[in-house]
């Protein structure tokens, strides 16, 4: 009995301590989805109210104290797709360039470093680019275009790293499989390598362009406007955008506490825009995921 | 240089080198593969056969840093001449590759892969295609209900079959295959040595093996290769009984591999 008891104590000892770990990273866990769950919480409370049919397709009126949302909605789904246009294409392009194409060598490792380090340049600081590129040199102005050709340049070594990532997952065999068919290379990368690797791709683009979508600092200076009566009526316009608005309503308006209610609301339209997009590329994420366990890559 | 070219000649090395970096893998191959035989290429693991038979259809093309020196004539002409066309080259030389690599297409659409990208076959003229690759490939009876199916549902033989019936869908000459049985059962591999003898009617077939039982079953020719260098070259049974080389012996009793 006596040797049996020594055997088991030091594995008692380790099965408590086990426990404590998991309780520990548990917590942790815990303390992050309280803090995500008191922020909606308190989000829904102050600006739940204002949520309305009205608030999503009035413009807003009274010096912005009351109405609706409605132009900020179209604002940003207009530079939305601005920069998907510019930002999707170019990097699906450049990625396949880089990853299929380009000899792997210094010069491509110093690019894609460099396109890594784009994607932590402050945000700002693309604002400022803009600014200088596309409203003053190109001449464009303070306009949709002008905005969302800035965000898309913010999106692209999203969308570049995303896409190559998604085309070194299709297997090496897929290509040579191919090129021993007699597939020239783009045939190859065309028909046995793309659609293996577009449902990732995509999924990274969707995730840069939510992104996109919820700056304020690059459209600030490029086109965004604190107040328009009327929707853009072409790419040249001003345009209102939501995070710019939140901006305005949450700090610059004059009678700030009586439309801080519509500031959440705004927050809150936000948030659901950026949550649907993100749970867009995460359903094609798992749909990919389900038809590679499928086939078995 | 042009020497005499011998119509029983399908593939010839002459005086062919190569070189991954700095590193000698092949050196100075002169091996002429006759045509419509089977030739087996036997040696250690390292020793360069599968570099060997992927220079035939220039699959080594698509890695950085190598170098070949002499050439490799295909029924007397030069595929590393400039302007060869090296996607013409790959439709007239197939290869099988060791690991079964069917595409997760249906089996249909595998088979039918290299007739699409080439073009200028009608629907039919596809089907057609298909039905007739996969019963050479002796694969016919049993997906002939499936097509359909994903190719990845195969069992790893089946599936080393179908990418043969791929190979054979474009009509290549010759068939390379690189230890196409190594990732297979027993009983897989003898249904793809039947097959192989059986291709060799209409094709040139060259196959790489590290398993020498299967080289002696299958091939008509053997050549053994040793550290990048070919040792001997000779009919089957004559390497098998009587190598002339004692390294080629030591090697097929077992001494050393």
């Amino acid at each position: 009995m006596k040797f049996k008891s020594r055997r088991i104590k030091p594995m008692k000892r380790k099965a408590v301590i086990q426990a404590l770990g998991f309780f520990v990273l548990r917590l942790c866990l815990y303390f992050v989805v309280s803090i995500l769950l008191l922020f909606l919480y308190d989000l829904v409370k102050k600006g739940g109210g204002v949520i309305s049919w009205e608030f999503l397709t009035q413009p807003p009126r009274r010096g912005m104290t009351e109405g609706g949302i409605f132009p900020a909605i179209v604002g940003t789904f207009l530079v939305t797709m601005i920069t998907a246009i510019v930002a999707i294409p170019l990097g699906l392009f450049a990625a396949i360039y880089l990853n299929e194409y380009a000899r792997q060598g210094r010069l491509t490792r110093l690019i894609r470093l460099s396109i890594r380090n784009l994607a932590g340049v402050p945000s700002i600081v693309y604002g400022l680019f803009g600014v200088v590129l596309f409203v003053n040199i190109l001449t464009f102005g303070t306009s949709v275009l002008s905005a969302g050709l800035t965000l898309g340049l913010l999106t692209l070594p999203w969308t570049i790293t995303a896409s190559e990532e998604a085309l070194k997952a299709v297997p090496n065999s897929f290509r040579e499989g191919a090129l021993a068919l007699g597939a020239t290379k783009w045939q190859a990368i065309r028909t046995n390598v793309l659609p293996y690797a577009l449902p990732g791709m995509l999924t990274g683009a969707v995730l840069g362009l939510a992104r996109a979508a919820g700056e304020t600092a690059p459209i600030m200076f490029t086109g965004a406007a604190f107040y328009l009566p009327h929707l853009p009526r072409s790419l040249k316009d001003q345009f209102m955008a939501l995070p710019y608005h939140l901006y305005i309503m949450a700090t610059q308006h004059h009678a700030i506490v009586q439309v801080r209610p519509l500031a959440y609301g705004t927050a809150i339209v936000l948030l659901a825009l950026v949550l649907g997009m993100n749970l867009t590329a995460i359903v094609i994420r798992y749909r990919r995921r389900r038809q590679r366990e499928i086939h078995g890559w | 240089m042009a020497g005499k070219i011998r119509e029983d000649i399908k593939i010839e090395t002459r005086n062919l080198n190569f070189y991954y970096g700095h590193n000698h893998v092949l050196k100075n191959i002169n091996l002429s593969v006759p045509k419509n035989n089977v030739t087996a290429i036997i040696g250690p693991s390292g020793c360069g056969k599968s570099t060997l038979i992927r220079l035939f259809n220039r699959m080594n093309d698509i890695i950085p840093k190598t170098r070949l020196e002499g050439q490799i004539l295909l029924d007397g002409e030069d595929i590393y001449a400039p302007g060869v066309d090296v996607v013409e080259l790959r439709r007239r030389v197939g290869l099988v590759f060791q690991k079964p690599n069917p595409f997760p297409k249906s089996i249909f659409d595998n088979v039918a892969y290299g007739l699409r990208i080439n073009g200028g076959l009608s629907r039919s003229e596809i089907e057609a295609r298909v039905e007739k690759s996969l019963k050479e490939a002796a694969l016919w009876d049993e997906v002939k209900d499936r097509l359909k199916d994903n190719a990845l549902s195969l069992s790893g033989g089946q599936q080393q079959r179908l990418c043969i019936a791929r190979a054979l869908a474009v009509e290549p000459e010759v068939i390379l295959f690189d230890e196409p049985c190594s990732a297979i059962d027993p009983i897989a591999t003898a249904r793809i040595e039947e097959l192989i003898i059986k291709l060799k009617e209409k094709y040139t077939v060259i196959i790489v093996t590290h398993n020498m039982q299967q080289a002696a079953r299958v091939s008509d020719f053997t050549a053994f290769l040793w550290l990048g260098q070919l040792i001997e070259f000779d009919r089957t049974e004559k390497i098998f009984t009587t190598p002339a080389n004692r390294l080629t012996e030591d090697y097929i009793t077992g001494r050393f591999g």
